[in-house]
């Protein structure tokens, strides 16, 4: 414990000096803003970014890319709060209350709620990963292909079973989005799969981000033209340090059990190799809604709600980072292009760099703690500028987020043909509303199809055929069953009130 | 509402069984040694969906839904005027962007929404769409290096300029 210490204060000195503070400085604000706009998050600032990391050495480098990641998870609420729109996938969760708080005239509050989640959550998961890196990392190593399906039906079975939503069309909303990952080519075969009407251009597959801009840009914002008659009158929430200090208590107060749950359960799912922040957080949103005395304030402006995604995305995003340093695996998309970064700084991601590149390692942990508190005041700070976009007219808000809409689908997918499906699930989105189809549930399945059809193939195969794997195993089995009661809890409440109107009769 | 639902869920069955044949090209059942075919995964998530629809209905059939028990017209004058406004200006906006590249669409949409739409002030109107483009320009082309569609060959005096600013 006291070698432990002793390297993570060497570690943080590390990351205090000069080119190291200014690179997380720089890094975080970045992180923020990209994390903020519609169709840019971590990933593509990460990516992009990489090749300006040469200029400085390896561990700045790292440090400044850690940085954005950082900035990226607490920017990604601020659209999901203003706007309605998620920065990036992780930050989808955060509009089911986001949203609603801030029309409600608490944008101030939501984003307070999650800048302080999101510190929380980062904090948590750094003292976790400094003092059990290696103990769950090997928890992780031990799980295999039946372990992560499982996972992955737990988090859609959260939507049907706790989602209150109309069952038949949550379940075709997730079965949708799957298929909708789908298209493409069949990762094992190779062979082309789903050309829809034999167009080539859906043979490159059908992007998380063009479904979710679709809906959430387009779509969001074509319900509230419809919805509001074009008539927004945009919040004025107080935002004064005096109002900032009482929505922090307030947050504290209402956000407290989201933000724990958030905290532990993010990190646990973002070390998972191949789940990560995404999942982290909209299981956290479904497990805080399970255990609150509240579950009907979900989806209208619950501050739990609120802080339960943001705590566990900052959290997953520690996390992913510990299989990375670890064991050379990436736990999520960009620590991938993090774990490339290192490749060709000549640096061998795994359990050998924990020894041959101590100052490396622990330079980089110390960095999340002084990252996590700069994204915080740094956050903190341009909460103004965040709220100031609430401020304007519709008409002059609403044409931008349509422009942000098509300009950040570009910049993603680099593709006219997605510009235009983009604008097809907009409209598509905008109707299936109308109807009730609730749509989190496809967006949150388009991200996790690619991972959910391999494991479950492998799993199939180790099998051979038996789909008993899913039971049998001691880690898969527990959360499979788990699942599935999920999945039959509406089911059997209709039976238990059909039942109970039953038995009432007779009495009559 | 009661009609659109119900036309909704068999256009949605419709697309199920699309994607079924689609998937069915490729093998649905398990393969010995490899595995589920390659379609399976797509084949049994689109009959889930196809199974959904028949739920719908049935539901609908049994006025158990808020749009079966609903009269109420899916769109109103006002929305199906604004869905054409808006959702026609998005679809011109998009065409453009291949005609007189992104930035240019965007000014075009952003005057055209906030003069048209907006009823704003012509100085507003137009400051705002000459403002925004460059501004996402010069944070795109130049800080992200993301290059957008330029368009036809006419607009490239313009790039050239811009381009010089920032290379």
């Amino acid at each position: 414990m006291t070698e432990v210490l002793s390297l993570l204060g060497d570690g943080m000195l590390l990351s205090l000096q000069p080119l190291n503070l200014m690179m997380i400085m720089i890094g975080v604000t970045v992180g923020l803003f990209i994390g903020a706009m519609p169709g840019l998050g971590s990933v593509n600032g990460v990516a992009i970014l990489l090749p300006v990391t040469f200029l400085v050495p390896p561990g700045s480098a790292i440090i400044f890319l850690a940085a954005i990641y950082y900035g990226a998870m607490y920017g990604g609420a601020v659209s999901s709060v203003t706007l309605g729109i998620p920065g990036a996938s992780t930050a989808v969760a955060t509009t089911f209350d986001g949203r609603p708080l801030a029309l409600k005239g608490r944008a101030s509050l939501a984003l307070v709620t999650a800048a302080l989640a999101s510190f929380i959550g980062g904090t948590v998961a750094n003292i976790l990963f400094t003092l059990f890196a290696p103990l769950l990392a090997s928890v992780a190593l031990s799980f295999g292909p039946p372990e992560v399906f499982a996972l992955m039906l737990l988090a859609f079975a959260t939507f049907v079973g706790l989602g209150g939503d109309d069952i038949p069309k949550t379940i075709f909303s997730i079965c949708f989005g799957l298929t909708l990952g789908a298209v493409g080519f069949d990762q094992i075969s190779g062979a082309p799969r789903l050309v829809l009407f034999e167009y080539n251009g859906f043979l490159q597959g059908i992007g998380f981000l063009v479904l979710a801009i679709g809906v959430y840009g387009i779509g969001e914002m074509l319900w509230t033209i419809d919805q509001t008659r074009g008539d927004i009158t945009s919040t004025t929430p107080k935002m004064t340090v005096k109002g900032m200090a009482t929505d922090a208590k307030e947050a504290t107060k209402r956000g407290w059990k989201g933000t724990a749950i958030g905290s532990f359960l993010g990190f646990f799912v973002g070390i998972l190799p191949a789940a990560g922040a995404t999942p982290g957080s909209l299981m956290s949103y479904g497990v805080a809604k399970m255990v609150s005395r509240n579950p009907e304030e979900f989806g209208k402006g619950s501050v739990d709600g609120v802080a339960a995604p943001e705590a566990a995305n900052n959290s997953a995003s520690t996390g992913s980072m510990l299989p990375m340093l670890t064991l050379g695996i990436p736990g999520s998309p960009t620590t991938a292009i993090l774990l490339g970064g290192m490749v060709i700084w000549g640096l061998v991601p795994g359990p050998r760099l924990f020894v041959d590149e101590q100052e490396f390692v622990w330079g980089l942990i110390g960095s999340f703690y002084i990252s996590n508190a700069a994204a915080l005041l740094i956050n903190l700070a341009f909460i103004p500028v965040f709220i100031w976009m609430l401020r304007m007219p519709f008409t002059i808000l609403a044409p931008m987020i349509f422009v942000l809409s098509i300009v950040g689908g570009y910049a993603a997918t680099r593709d006219m043909f997605d510009i235009w499906l983009i604008v097809g699930f907009g409209i598509g989105a905008f109707f299936l509303r109308k109807f009730d189809y609730p749509l989190a549930p496809a967006v949150l399945a388009i991200v996790l199809g690619p991972i959910a059809e391999p494991t479950l193939r492998q799993s199939l195969l180790l099998s051979s055929g038996d789909p008993a794997i899913f039971f049998t195993r001691p880690v898969a089995g527990p959360i499979t069953i788990i699942a599935i009661i999920l999945i039959l809890l509406p089911g059997l409440k209709l039976i238990r009130r059909k039942m109970g109107a039953h038995s009432k009769k007779p009495a009559q | 509402m009661r009609v659109g639902e119900l036309i909704t869920a068999g256009f949605l069955a419709l697309l199920s069984i699309y994607l079924m044949w689609k998937s069915a090209e490729l093998p649905i059942g398990y393969i010995s040694g490899t595995g589920p075919g390659g379609g399976a995964w797509p084949f049994w998530l689109s009959a889930i969906m196809l199974v959904c629809c028949g739920f719908t209905a049935f539901n609908w059939w049994q006025g158990t839904t808020p749009a079966s028990q609903s009269e109420d017209p899916v769109l109103d004058s006002h929305g199906w005027r604004s869905l054409i406004f808006v959702g026609g200006g998005i679809i011109v906006f998009v065409a453009l962007i291949s005609i007189i590249s992104m930035y240019g669409a965007i000014a075009i949409f952003l005057f055209y929404y906030m003069w048209f739409l907006g009823r704003h002030g012509l100085a507003l109107s137009l400051s705002m769409a000459l403002i925004t483009p460059i501004a996402l320009f010069f944070f795109f082309e130049g800080a992200m290096r993301i290059t957008m569609p330029s368009g036809l060959p006419f607009t490239d005096p313009v790039f050239n300029i811009l381009y010089e600013i920032i290379y």
